[in-house]
């Protein structure tokens, strides 16, 4: 495949700017640059020269394939961190014949080569968009290939139930263990026990991955954008004492226990007669129901409102605001003021357990994707079948067909394999 | 300059040759069927058995295409047993053991029937090449002989060498020369050649076994053929013996291993999985105690029995003391030693889904030349070959081919033809994707009509299926238009939900609560069905619903296999792939994408760039 060139760090003026190549040909375009090839994966300082000019000294880096993060001839230049040098650079690696990088290209060919299966190039990417340190942390353990290790695992009992079920079709007469049938039953229940509690973990993984949504609701006037504001800590909203000034929903981005969170500050629920505000009434809904959180808002100085009450529900966290107002108390509220700061404090912490509950970093490595989700239920659907596949070619075809699923994710299991631990477990031949 | 001429030459007279020989002429080619000895056409040199799970079903495929096996496995049986009898139809094998002398007889006597045949018993010793195209070939007495197309089955026999302990013997099998001419020929070729070895256990003589002290196990009541064409089976049946090692037998095993073939280096092939000597059981499943040993008899009036499970190459006189560390072998006289048997293969990536040869047309293997082993597979190549090596004798442009979804033929031609093989290549069930679909009992319906556009299908078996096909449509139908209503069902003493819903007999018939008197009181014209029929519609109504379920991905994989890899695409141009895949696609050179994703290591993000490169490739031609 061509050489391909990009910056690895950002844009802009920096001390030192890496640019890192790779394909075949890397060698010969590195040895022009630099004059000779220095040791593999050594550091050794150059002066980069092109048609007799001198462009910078470089600390450069050599890493034949296929040892290379792409699998293929890579190397990396430690250039001074201007612009002028690294346009400079860039200018004589176009004209060695170089050409410069599509986005995600490097991963790519690690993928192409092996390197990387489906998941960690997952990770990889994730890694690169990740804003949290949670986020950070998982996606490093997915491209570490955190995922794949219990994807694999699975898939290995998996082959390993078929190949017994496969040895009970085909091997009649050997002496197989007796029971090795209901034994199949049996551990394909156990395991598939284990998928449904990994789904049953949630979308915690995805959740971090992309972060939550709160909804902020309550009725007019209950001060929904002060406590947005007061939340943000800066005036994203505007407040003002005339209810309905919110019409549309305002969203501000925190991080709460190092997830990313979305809070939407959306129009007070109430019987409106003007069309604009209708429409910002039917978002508010709209948002309560999408929401991951809903936090519902009273006001200390009115009573509680009816469109409000209706939202209560497991995913909701109701606040009494304007606390600072002398008040009857309401039951099951966290009193706060948005003015006064009272209680904002244990708010913040009530959101950031919620968070933390719904989205947080997760001991091991878990599901970050929907597809990831869904080739995992396809699975445990497939072994579903079993107790009521009665023959055993169906329940082979059940297990077949949940192998397949998980495959999806990392990668194929073919017959081979299964044939493999069908002779090395049982002893079969005449 | 021509001594003969012929459309079509077989070479060789074991099961592919037979059938390559037999299928050809059935074409209407004249066909010459070329082996060192005519008297030993249709030996059964290592097993005397013929069917079982997987194997069962492509004798049933092979018999379907009107080839000799399964009415010459009838003809010959003395055990018959259907394997898998408690599960499902599909996976059902059924399996005869035959009478060595009897299936000679049988398979001499079909082909002495057969027109268009000619049999010469000299050897091939070497192709006549000219101008890049095959031309004939020059017999061991120096004969030319002109052809149209050729076909080449001689298993085992390219330098072969038998291993009895520290003993080697240049032999195709036991007392017959192996071809070293047809060898050097096709290495000149340029085809790639690679070892494999497999084994066989001593033959005892039956006489001396004390089978009054061995647990005996009878055939099936009621033998179930294994031709469609057979009305009944008509030999005398007799039963096997089942014994086992002892740990006598395994201190014996191990204290001489350093003398076996296998264990003592001079063994290079690699041997099958699947059918270990019984050193390696010994060695790999030390924790056993025991391994079961079947007695089979080779024949009536013949004393062999072949004890199934004891495949070895021990010296003679290990193996003596060996089977009398077994019980009821104390004092069994040893006909003829085990041996291992180690051979050359062509690398079956060389030829294409007809079995021809891709660097020599008009060349075709079949058999264990090309790596498998077993007569059911060998006999499914040869009767391939022989009907495309007629066609393309015939100047025909057709070629006789079938998919995965097809036949297990189908899954044996493209596994071997794709993947290649790494040990003796042997039918399972489990190779098949299709399985439910690929049944023994619906072989003709899947190949029968087929083999007559082929011209391989004789005219009575073609009255015959046509007339079991149009019982079983009329019967579907019925099955498909009668049915009752859940208190109609209950009233049988069949539950089912009381729904209220009508429900037709295809879809109640496999339910577990459905007895089959509970079916014939609801549906008494069941009873009428031909037995075989009834089958047929039974099995639907079972794996229905599970075939519905799966049509998605089959139209899946079957649009894969419609995207076709045309011949002189360069797998080096294509954009995104590593060499390692560029590589293993240059080697097997898949027609279709779907042949290419079933290559062992191949990515699916090389799949990927492939079908990209395809489509980017058939919208450039249309644009």
């Amino acid at each position: 495949m061509s050489v391909i060139f990009a910056l690895a760090t950002g844009a802009g003026r920096s001390a030192v700017a890496v640019m890192r190549l790779s394909g075949a040909g890397t060698g010969e375009v590195l040895a022009a640059l630099a004059g000779r090839l220095p040791a593999p994966r050594r550091a050794s300082l150059r002066l980069l020269r092109h048609a007799g000019v001198e462009l910078d000294r470089a600390l450069v880096l050599w890493f034949p394939g296929p040892g290379s993060y792409t699998g293929e001839d890579s190397a990396e230049l430690h250039l001074h961190g201007g612009p002028a040098v690294i346009a400079a650079v860039a200018e004589a690696l176009a004209a060695l014949g170089a050409r410069p990088a599509e986005p995600g290209e490097f991963t790519r060919r690690a993928f192409l080569h092996g390197r990387l299966d489906l998941t960690a190039a997952e990770g990889i990417a994730d890694l690169i968009s990740a804003e949290t340190e949670a986020q950070r942390r998982q996606a490093l353990r997915q491209a570490e290939g955190g995922l794949a290790a219990r994807h694999a695992a699975w898939a290995q009992r998996l082959t390993q139930l078929l190949a017994r079920q496969e040895a009970f079709i085909e091997f009649e007469e050997e002496d197989l263990p007796g029971d090795l049938d209901a034994r199949v039953e049996a551990d394909a229940a156990t395991l598939r026990g284990e998928l449904e509690a990994m789904l049953a973990e949630g979308d915690r993984g995805e959740k971090l991955r992309e972060g939550l949504t709160i909804a902020i609701l309550g009725a007019p006037n209950a001060g929904k954008s002060s406590l947005l504001n007061a939340l943000a800590g800066r005036e994203a909203a505007i407040v003002s004492a005339r209810a309905g000034t919110t019409r549309d929903v305002v969203e501000v981005r925190l991080i709460l226990a190092g997830v990313p969170v979305t809070l939407a500050d959306t129009a007070g629920l109430r019987e409106a007669a003007d069309e604009i505000e209708q429409e910002g009434i039917r978002r508010a809904l709209a948002r309560a129901e999408t929401a991951d959180l809903r936090l519902l808002v009273f006001a200390a100085d009115a009573a509680p409102d009816e469109a409000t009450l209706a939202l209560r529900g497991p995913d909701a966290l109701v606040v009494l605001n304007k606390a600072d107002l002398p008040h009857a108390g309401l039951e099951g509220a966290l009193p706060v003021s948005a003015r006064s700061g009272e209680g904002l404090a244990a708010l913040r912490q009530r959101l950031e357990e919620a968070a933390a509950a719904r989205a947080g970093l997760a001991e091991v490595a878990v599901l970050t994707r929907p597809r990831h989700r869904a080739a995992l239920r396809e699975a445990v659907e497939e072994l579903a079948r079993l107790p009521e596949a009665g023959l055993p070619e169906l329940r082979a075809e059940a297990l077949r067909r949940a192998l397949r699923a998980l495959g999806r994710l990392t990668g194929r299991v073919d017959v081979e394999q299964v044939l493999d631990v069908v002779f090395g477990e049982f002893c079969i031949g005449k | 300059m021509w001594d003969m001429r012929f459309d079509v030459i077989v070479v060789g007279g074991g099961h592919a040759g037979c059938e390559a020989a037999a299928a050809a002429a059935r074409c209407g080619a004249q066909t010459l069927l070329l082996t060192h000895d005519p008297a030993k056409l249709g030996e059964m040199s290592c097993n005397p058995a013929i069917g079982g799970v997987g194997k069962g079903h492509l004798v049933r495929e092979v018999d379907a295409l009107d080839g000799l096996m399964g009415r010459a496995a009838d003809a010959a049986g003395i055990h018959f047993k259907l394997l898998n009898r408690s599960k499902g139809p599909a996976v059902r094998g059924p399996r005869a053991q035959a009478d060595r002398r009897l299936y000679r007889e049988a398979v001499q006597a079909l082909l002495a029937e057969t027109a268009n045949l000619t049999i010469l018993g000299e050897p091939a010793e070497d192709l006549v090449i000219e101008d890049g195209r095959l031309q004939g070939v020059v017999t061991g007495t120096g004969r030319r002989i002109a052809c149209g197309a050729l076909v080449i089955t001689t298993g085992t026999f390219l330098r072969g060498v038998i291993h009895i302990g520290e003993q080697r013997i240049p032999a195709g099998r036991v007392g017959e020369a192996p071809s070293v001419g047809l060898a050097l020929a096709l290495e000149r070729l340029g085809l790639p050649l690679a070892r494999l070895k497999t084994g066989t256990p001593p033959r005892l003589d039956g006489r001396t076994i004390d089978w009054a002290n061995l647990e005996m196990q009878p055939g099936d009541a009621e033998p179930e053929p294994l031709s469609w064409l057979t009305e009944a089976i008509t030999n005398r049946q007799v039963e096997c013996g089942i014994t086992h090692t002892t740990a006598r037998t395994h201190e014996i095993i191990r204290g001489s291993l350093h003398l076996s073939a296998v264990y003592g280096g001079r063994i290079e092939g690699v041997g099958p999985r699947y059918c270990p000597s019984v050193e390696d059981k010994v060695v790999r499943f030390a924790q056993r105690e025991r391994h079961q040993i079947f007695l089979e008899p080779e024949g009536l009036d013949d004393p062999t029995v072949y004890p199934n499970g004891i495949s070895t190459s021990l010296p003679e006189d290990v193996q003596r003391a060996m089977i009398a560390s077994i019980p009821g072998l104390e004092r069994t006289v040893i006909l003829r030693p085990g041996y291992a048997i180690e051979y050359d293969h062509v690398d079956p990536r060389a030829l294409g889904p007809t079995l021809e040869c891709k660097a020599l047309p008009g060349l075709f293997l079949a058999g264990q030349i090309n790596g498998t082993t077993g007569y059911e597979e060998a006999a499914a190549q040869g009767l391939l070959a022989g009907v495309n090596a007629a066609h393309v004798a015939a100047g025909s442009a057709a070629p006789a081919t079938l998919t995965r979804a097809e036949a297990y033929l189908g899954v044996l031609l493209d596994d071997l033809t794709l993947q290649g093989v790494s040990e003796p290549y042997r039918m399972l069930t489990a190779r098949s994707e299709y399985r439910l679909s690929l049944r023994a009992d619906n072989a003709g319906m899947r190949l029968t009509e087929k083999g007559i556009a082929w011209g391989c299908v004789g005219p009575t078996r073609a009255a015959l299926h046509r007339r079991f096909a149009a019982d079983v449509a009329a019967a579907l139908d019925r099955a498909r238009a009668e049915g009752a209503t859940p208190a109609a069902y209950a009233a049988a003493g069949v539950a089912v939900n009381q729904d209220g819903r009508w429900r037709s007999a295809l879809d109640t018939l496999a339910l577990p609560a459905m007895s089959a008197e509970a079916a014939e009181r609801l549906f008494p014209w069941l009873r009428d069905l031909p037995r075989r029929v009834r089958a047929y519609v039974e099995a639907e109504a079972l794996y229905g619903p599970y075939l519905a379920r799966q049509a998605g991905e089959r139209a899946l994989l079957e649009r894969e296999e419609a995207l076709a890899i045309p011949p002189e695409v360069n797998f080096a141009e294509i954009a995104g792939l590593s060499n390692e895949m560029r590589d293993r696609l240059q080697r097997a050179r898949p027609t279709t994408l779907g042949g290419a994703g079933r290559l062992p290591g191949i990515t699916p993000a090389a799949i990927a760039a492939l079908a990209v490169h395809l489509r980017r490739g058939v919208s450039r031609e249309t644009a």
